[in-house]
């Protein structure tokens, strides 16, 4: 009867260590996610303020958000500056990586050093520096300017995430293209590109999510064209309003369906 | 009258003149010579950092020699890239290309050469036929086992007709069973395509069962090369019979020398046998450029089965203890030891075993009994 009893006890504990989890992990996701949900329920919001109470819902702000030119033309701005951005950051990543995944040479560490280091400095001095040398060259703030900012800013990370891909298993099948014939570009683009494609994938799409959020650079390096954080930061000098919830909304909506989409794509291909 | 081409380089398809590859403090290979005729199948056999794998690798070109030659065909390949050069090789790891199917593996290198799609379709299929791997062809990479990658690998190297097939540890990851399988497979593989393979491994037993040409090598150098036959029955040096299988080996000091006869004194008594071979030898009798002098130390190397404990069979090797009898189905193997420390080992038939602490007196054929020199060092 007593070992029943113990059992029933265990059984107990365990429940509610369990419900313990559940609760911490539930205060977690509402922690990081409740902004986001009061974001987009102000969104719908039927009124001139995005605050409480809630009346509405309403999709009267969206139809004012996209019939806004100057929001849109900012997130075609983006979008243009992100994928380019983003691109040129995982090409010059990925060739970085591997030239030092393939080859030996002297100073190895301190060039791998030297191409991580950018990580490491704040935005504010990126932006600042490439202000200062573009004004010493008499070039104007443009969205190329951002495009470069974004790409010293993103390349790192996309040479970090390339760098941990690489394997000795790879530079064999390399190695195996090339003996049946392969020039050093097929081999890239035919053997370790399509290889890669997962990390590759991955490091694009977090270059791009970085680029289409990043505002310090993008405002520092732009001037009559801007993209859309800098956009969004000039309509909130004009006080709150629901429109711009709206245009946050189909932001982070926009974002997660990229990331899901991503994620189906690599999930997919592992499991086929 | 056709006068002969003097070069004797023309007539051997694959040719290693005086190789050496040098790392920084290190040396991996040094001045190594090798002659292949067109068609052979040439095992390089060796314990690790022999230097078996850096000579495939320099046939290949994916290593470059510090100095010596390389020619494939009579062409010097010595500076061509892998690419250029009319060899492929099967990776140890076989290295498949993970995100094709097993055709478009085997198509890669077709490809390339600029082969028209339906002739690709047709070559493919012929390789997979040829590899046993019919129906296989739209598979994944990832969906296929171990002894089917090595198929694919093998199908895939050969696809593009390279002069010279290099085999890489190709049945190192292979379980035992499967490995005696592959063996065959590509002993008749290699039979059908009539094509030059260089194929390293550690396994002594699936270099005889495969080779025309067993490279025997040892910190860099070739110890000895030849036929399976002639290497274990008469190795040129003392590595050479360690590494091919077991033997009794009696140490000793040259007493005399008849033609290829030599008496070695040793402390069983004076034993007679037969002068080891020049390293690279092909028949068992080439003996010419060896130099033999009364009093040199030399080891008397016999195999197990030639050692019979019957009278009247050739000479007697002094007597000895049986210490240990180890069963091995149709036969079974006897370690016994004389008075002086020496040991024997010998095949006996599993019906007149004799017990441990019995003594016997081991005899040996004088053909049978190979001289070596004794190694430095």
């Amino acid at each position: 009867m007593s070992a029943v009893q113990t059992r029933y006890a265990g059984g107990w504990k365990q429940l509610i260590c369990k419900g313990l989890t559940a609760t911490y992990i539930a205060a977690c996701f509402c922690f990081i996610f409740a902004p986001v949900a009061v974001l987009v329920l102000f969104s719908f919001q039927d009124g001139r303020l995005p605050v409480p109470p809630f009346h509405g819902p309403t999709l009267h702000w969206y139809g004012q958000a996209l019939a806004n030119d100057r929001l849109l033309s900012a997130m075609g701005h983006s979008f243009v500056v992100g994928a380019g951005s983003a691109f040129l950051s995982v090409v010059l990543g990925f060739l970085a990586a591997y030239g030092l995944a393939r080859y030996r040479f002297r100073g190895q560490a301190l060039v791998r050093g030297i191409l991580v280091l950018p990580m490491a400095v704040s935005y504010l001095i990126v932006g600042m520096g490439l202000l200062v040398m573009a004004s010493w060259l008499n070039i104007a703030p443009s969205l190329w300017l951002v495009c470069i900012s974004h790409i010293v800013i993103n390349m790192p990370l996309a040479f970090a995430i390339c760098s941990a891909q690489f394997n000795p298993a790879q530079v064999r099948m390399e190695m195996a293209a090339a003996d049946l014939g392969a020039s050093l570009p097929r081999v890239l683009l035919q053997i370790t590109v399509p290889m890669m494609a997962p990390a590759l994938i991955a490091a694009f799409i977090l270059c791009f999510t970085l680029s289409w959020d990043e505002f310090l650079t993008a405002f520092l390096l732009s001037r009559f064209d801007i993209t859309l954080p800098v956009a969004i930061w000039g309509l909130l000098r004009g006080g709150l309003n629901p429109q711009t919830n709206a245009i946050g909304s189909m932001v982070f909506f926009g974002a997660a369906a990229l990331a899901l989409g991503a994620e189906y794509l690599m999930f997919r291909k592992k499991s086929s | 009258m056709t006068v002969s081409h003097p070069s004797s380089a023309s007539t051997n398809h694959l040719s290693v003149e005086a190789v050496s590859k040098h790392y920084p403090g290190q040396i991996a290979l040094e001045t190594v010579s090798l002659h292949v005729e067109r068609g052979n199948y040439v095992v390089l056999l060796g314990p690790s950092g022999s230097g078996k794998t850096t000579l495939l690798s320099l046939i290949g070109g994916f290593t470059l020699p510090s100095s010596g030659v390389i020619r494939i065909g009579g062409q010097d390949v010595t500076d061509l890239p892998p690419a250029k050069r009319p060899t492929t090789t099967v990776f140890q790891d076989y290295a498949l290309f993970p995100h094709m199917s097993v055709a478009a593996n085997i198509e890669f290198g077709l490809k390339l050469r600029g082969l028209k799609a339906d002739a690709r379709k047709v070559r493919v299929s012929e390789m997979l036929e040829l590899v046993g791997l019919g129906q296989h062809g739209e598979r994944s990479i990832q969906a296929l086992s171990g002894g089917q990658r090595q198929r694919v690998a093998l199908a895939r190297a050969l696809a593009v007709e390279p002069e010279i097939l290099l085999l890489d540890e190709p049945l190192g990851a292979l379980d035992l069973a499967l490995r005696r399988q592959m063996q065959d497979e590509l002993h008749r593989i290699q039979r059908q395509m009539n094509r030059t393979f260089v194929h390293v491994t550690h396994d002594q037993e699936e270099a005889m069962a495969l080779a025309d040409l067993i490279v025997v090598m040892s910190h860099g150098r070739i110890e000895d090369m030849g036929p399976p036959r002639r290497v274990y029955m008469r190795p040129a040096t003392r590595f050479a019979a360690t590494f091919m299988g077991e033997s009794t080996q009696i140490e000793g000091r040259i007493h005399a020398q008849d033609g290829q006869v030599i008496t070695l004194e040793t402390q069983q008594g004076f034993l007679r046998g037969m002068a080891a071979p020049a390293e690279g030898a092909m028949t068992d009798t080439d003996t010419q450029s060896r130099t033999w002098c009364i009093g040199d130390k030399a080891v008397a190397i016999i195999r197990p089965e030639n050692i019979k404990t019957t009278p009247d069979y050739g000479q007697a090797i002094g007597q000895a203890l049986v210490c240990e009898t180890v069963f091995q189905g149709n036969y079974v193997r006897v370690f016994a030891r004389s008075e002086t420390g020496q040991t024997f080992v010998l095949h006996s038939p599993a019906r007149q075993v004799p017990a441990s602490g019995d003594t016997i007196t081991p005899h040996a054929l004088v053909d049978d009994i190979t001289i070596v020199p004794a190694q430095e060092g």
